[in-house]
């Protein structure tokens, strides 16, 4: 039995080593198949798309790279460009960076008094500072008083004057708040509430104006005053669109509560009021504001364009926000508003504490893309007359040393908005993420 | 004997109005009303006041009289001689024009780009993520500029396209020629034209033309021919439910019943193309798309677009993973459970959206006055006002024409909502 003899044993008694995948089917190479060529029209999209990348790269990367950025003209920088030696013949070899060092300061100030450069830069910072404990709430909670008061400051800067005035007027919502606090038990709650209303509004109307002149006169502290027509560039972009940010958030949610409301007459003007704005587009509210706002006020009374401006985008921006909102009212279930209902919470209580918290959570994205849209909007103010960054881009070109000069304007402002922009919805999907409670 | 005491009855009392819930709203209701009514006053007494002492009154009649200006792109006739109503109309005409070819080509772009962006493939994913984020986080007005840009700075001139070797040429067999004044196009005219042909002695048509009557006719028929191809559509699947079979050929008399018809029209009318060729300093015949119409088209395609994708991408990932599945293990075919369970679902969410989205681009076409389009903000809302001196008449029919535009389409939006909505029972 020569079987028995030899004992051989046909089962392994020790394990194979673990050998490497194929080639094929690890790392690099894997994924590629696996994403780039795993079936042929696959392959031959990928094929295409490589090639649009590589000719639209090779077209742009050798412009944008050698671009000349020390120049006082368009021409001296075709003359550096042609002593270069360069690939000069079409007349648009390289890109001329050097027109935004050269207007660096209009794109970004308009026609603001160059020595006072520092103030709409502060104001910036101040700005920054101020949303910071509003987008993240991990921050010390003693910064919301300087959000409090970033609005006043940041317009006392810009606009500069008498400091009196935007203390006054901010002093209107501590007399409002402190009517509210302190008279309840005088007039009741209701009176309380109603008058914290009505005496801050007269207070505006009747006492501020003498006061902030009287102050003045007594102990005259302010700065330099600057003119509305003098703001351009992304600085009017900006305080048109933070204005229209912060004005437009409050109001629309009043708006969508008034659509939502039982109360026949508050739901029928808020319906009006929100289809009528929706129904027009934004640049012919900006002509009516231009030319025919004046008809609805008293006559003699001219105001600031640029107040005018703010108004009619806030007006804009809150129609579409209440559409946003009550998409986010809708959808939360018919037991919340119940539940808070049957805990005897009244009306205010149980929007304040139940449902739009939950509702304002849900329309998060929408909001924040109706900011993002307003905030693209700010450039149809060139079509009214004021120098946002797109109105000086033609300016610029109407001037004879950067007469031609197109795309090197364009990206730059382009870039800025996109940068803005894409920022913005960035942080709203990074909220969103955050608030999400549900599905962990 | 149990007794039931009532309530004492109390009278009415004036705080009641704002403590008591029965009578609190009421007072809300009248308080806003008395506010709202006042308000409207103000600003009407004001406006009356102001047009009073500027010597102007509230008068439409300015639309009748003449506009003395010319409209380089127009879809009726129209000259300087013609009214100012008729300019609003080639305005609105104009506008309708754009909104219309932006609507067509960004729902193409968008639906592309919305399925291309869920496409396994790497490359293509990251690309149409590029274009979508590039295009939404940058305003319209700038894409609007940079293509006018590119076509009046980047394209050849004419007289480059002549000579024997000249440095353009045309393009698609010497159809199209895109230029910096534009793109022209062929033109599709009739030897037999409804509207009359110039005639030589021997009654035959010297120059082909086309009139709106051959226009309407072949909507007509086309309109005609996709009803009898519905009609054919049911008719089969009529016959299907009821003896199990499909009846063969469908699909080509359904695509008979549209070609044919209009095939027979193009014959009687003796349709051929004319083509632009280069005259003297420019290119003559074919229909000249004009720079303003490529940019604002292209642009608000592009820019709309990229709303669109976002869209059906949202509307393609509401379709959750169980359906595809549950289909696939009813042995569907890939290409059913697309068109059978994954679209059906999908389209009741992208479709709301994507009307809006279609209103939007019909508002946006106001920017036409970016590049000099002469849509009806150019007319009514620009050079009419300007010329009569009647702002508050022109902005308000201005006004009343995109709200009637935009209601309109809610409207149609309410009604196909309601008529796709889950049945919750």
């Amino acid at each position: 039995m020569a079987v028995s003899d030899t004992n051989v044993s046909y089962v392994r008694t020790e394990m194979l080593a673990e050998s490497a995948p194929p080639a094929r089917e690890a790392g690099a190479v894997k994924w590629i198949r696996e994403n780039l060529f795993s079936s042929i029209p696959n392959a031959l999209m990928t094929i295409v798309s490589l090639y649009v990348i590589y000719v639209v790269l090779a077209a742009i990367l050798p412009w944008m790279i050698n671009g000349i950025w020390d120049a006082g003209s368009l021409n001296e920088c075709r003359e550096i460009r042609d002593a270069r030696g360069g690939s000069g013949e079409h007349g648009h070899g390289v890109a001329c960076w050097a027109v935004l060092v050269d207007r660096w300061d209009q794109l970004m100030f308009g026609f603001y008094p160059s020595e006072l450069y520092w103030r709409p830069v502060l104001a910036f910072v101040l700005f920054l500072a101020a949303i910071m404990p509003i987008l993240y709430d991990t921050l010390p909670r003693k910064l919301l008083y300087l959000t409090a008061a970033a609005p006043f400051l940041c317009f006392w800067l810009l606009w500069g004057g008498s400091i009196w005035a935007p203390i006054l007027v901010a002093a209107g919502f501590v007399l409002g708040w402190a009517v509210a606090k302190y008279a309840s038990p005088a007039i009741g709650q209701l009176g309380a509430t109603i008058a914290a209303i009505v005496v801050p509004i007269l207070y505006w109307l009747v006492l501020v104006g003498p006061l902030a002149g009287a102050l003045n006169s007594v102990l005259p502290i302010g700065i330099q005053s600057v003119q509305s027509r003098e703001f351009g560039g992304f600085l009017l972009a900006f305080v048109i669109g933070a204005s229209g940010i912060i004005l437009s958030m409050p109001l629309g949610v009043a708006l969508a509560l008034g659509r939502q409301s039982d109360l026949f007459i508050i739901n029928k003007f808020s319906v009006v009021f929100i289809e009528v704005i929706r129904g027009v587009p934004l640049i012919v509210w900006l002509f009516t504001a231009q030319l025919l706002l004046n008809y609805f006020l008293p006559p003699g009374t001219n105001f600031d364009l640029m107040v005018r401006v703010i108004i009619m985008v806030t007006l804009f921006a809150a129609a579409y926000i209440a559409e946003v909102i009550r998409g986010g009212l809708a959808a939360l279930p018919r037991g919340q508003y119940e539940g808070a209902d049957s805990l005897g919470l009244n009306y205010w209580q149980s929007m304040q504490l139940i449902i739009l918290p939950q509702a304002l959570k849900i329309s998060i994205p929408g909001i924040v893309s109706t900011f993002i849209g307003l905030f693209k909007d700010t450039v149809l103010v060139v079509f009214i007359g004021l120098f946002d960054p797109i109105g000086f881009s033609n300016a610029i070109r109407a001037d004879t040393d950067w007469n031609g000069i197109y795309w090197e304007l364009f990206i730059f402002i382009g870039l800025c908005f996109f940068v803005c922009c894409f920022g913005m919805s960035q942080y709203s999907q990074w909220l969103e993420r955050k608030l999400a409670k549900d599905h962990r | 004997m149990a007794t039931i005491s009532e309530p004492p009855s109390e009278g009415f009392r004036i705080s009641q109005l704002i403590y008591d819930t029965r009578y609190r709203s009421l007072t809300i209701q009248v308080v806003a009303t008395i506010l709202i009514m006042a308000g409207l006053y103000y600003l009407a007494n004001n406006a009356v006041q102001n047009l009073a002492e500027l010597g102007k009154d509230f008068d439409f009649g300015f639309l009748g009289n003449r506009a003395g200006y010319d409209i380089n792109q127009r879809l009726i006739e129209y000259s300087n001689d013609s009214s100012h109503g008729r300019a609003a109309l080639v305005g609105i005409l104009n506008t309708l024009l754009v909104a219309f070819l932006g609507c067509i080509m960004a729902t193409i772009l968008g639906v592309a780009a919305g399925v291309l962006r869920l496409s396994k493939n790497w490359i293509v994913a990251r690309l149409m993520s590029v274009y979508v984020e590039g295009f939404r986080n940058i305003p319209l007005l700038l894409w609007i500029i940079v293509i006018f840009a590119v076509m009046t700075e980047g394209m050849p001139q004419p007289r480059d396209f002549r000579g024997e070797d000249a440095e353009a040429s045309m393009i698609l067999g010497d159809s199209v020629a895109v230029t910096n004044r534009g793109i022209y196009i062929p033109n599709l005219v009739f030897t037999r034209s409804l509207g009359g042909n110039e005639m030589d002695e021997a009654g035959e048509a010297v120059v082909p033309s086309s009139s709106f009557g051959d226009l309407a006719l072949m909507v007509a028929v086309l309109i005609a021919g996709f009803f009898a191809s519905g009609f054919i559509g049911r008719w089969a699947t009529a016959k299907q439910e009821a003896t199990g079979i499909r009846p063969a050929g469908v699909f080509w008399m359904r695509l008979g019943a549209v070609v044919v018809p209009i095939a027979i029209v193009l014959i009687v009318l003796g349709a051929t193309l004319d083509y632009p060729e280069l005259r003297g300093f420019n290119f003559a015949g074919g229909i000249h798309l004009r720079n303003s119409l490529i940019a604002l088209w292209f642009a608000l395609s592009l820019y709309t677009g990229a709303f669109i994708a976002e869209n059906v991408r949202a509307g393609i990932l509401s379709v959750s993973k169980g359906q595809t599945e549950a289909s696939s293990a009813l042995g569907m075919r890939p290409s059913w459970t697309m068109n059978l369970v994954i679209l059906p679902q999908a389209l009741r969410v992208i479709i709301p959206p994507l009307i809006s989205q279609y209103l939007n681009l019909t508002k946006n076409s106001s920017l036409a006055l970016a590049v000099g389009y002469m849509d009806v903000r150019s007319t009514l809302g620009g050079i009419t006002i300007n010329q009569t001196g009647r702002e508050l008449e022109g902005m308000l029919l201005l006004g009343l024409f995109y709200l009637a535009t935009s209601l309109i389409i809610s409207a149609g939006m309410n009604v196909y909502n309601n008529s796709v909505k889950l049945k919750e029972r």
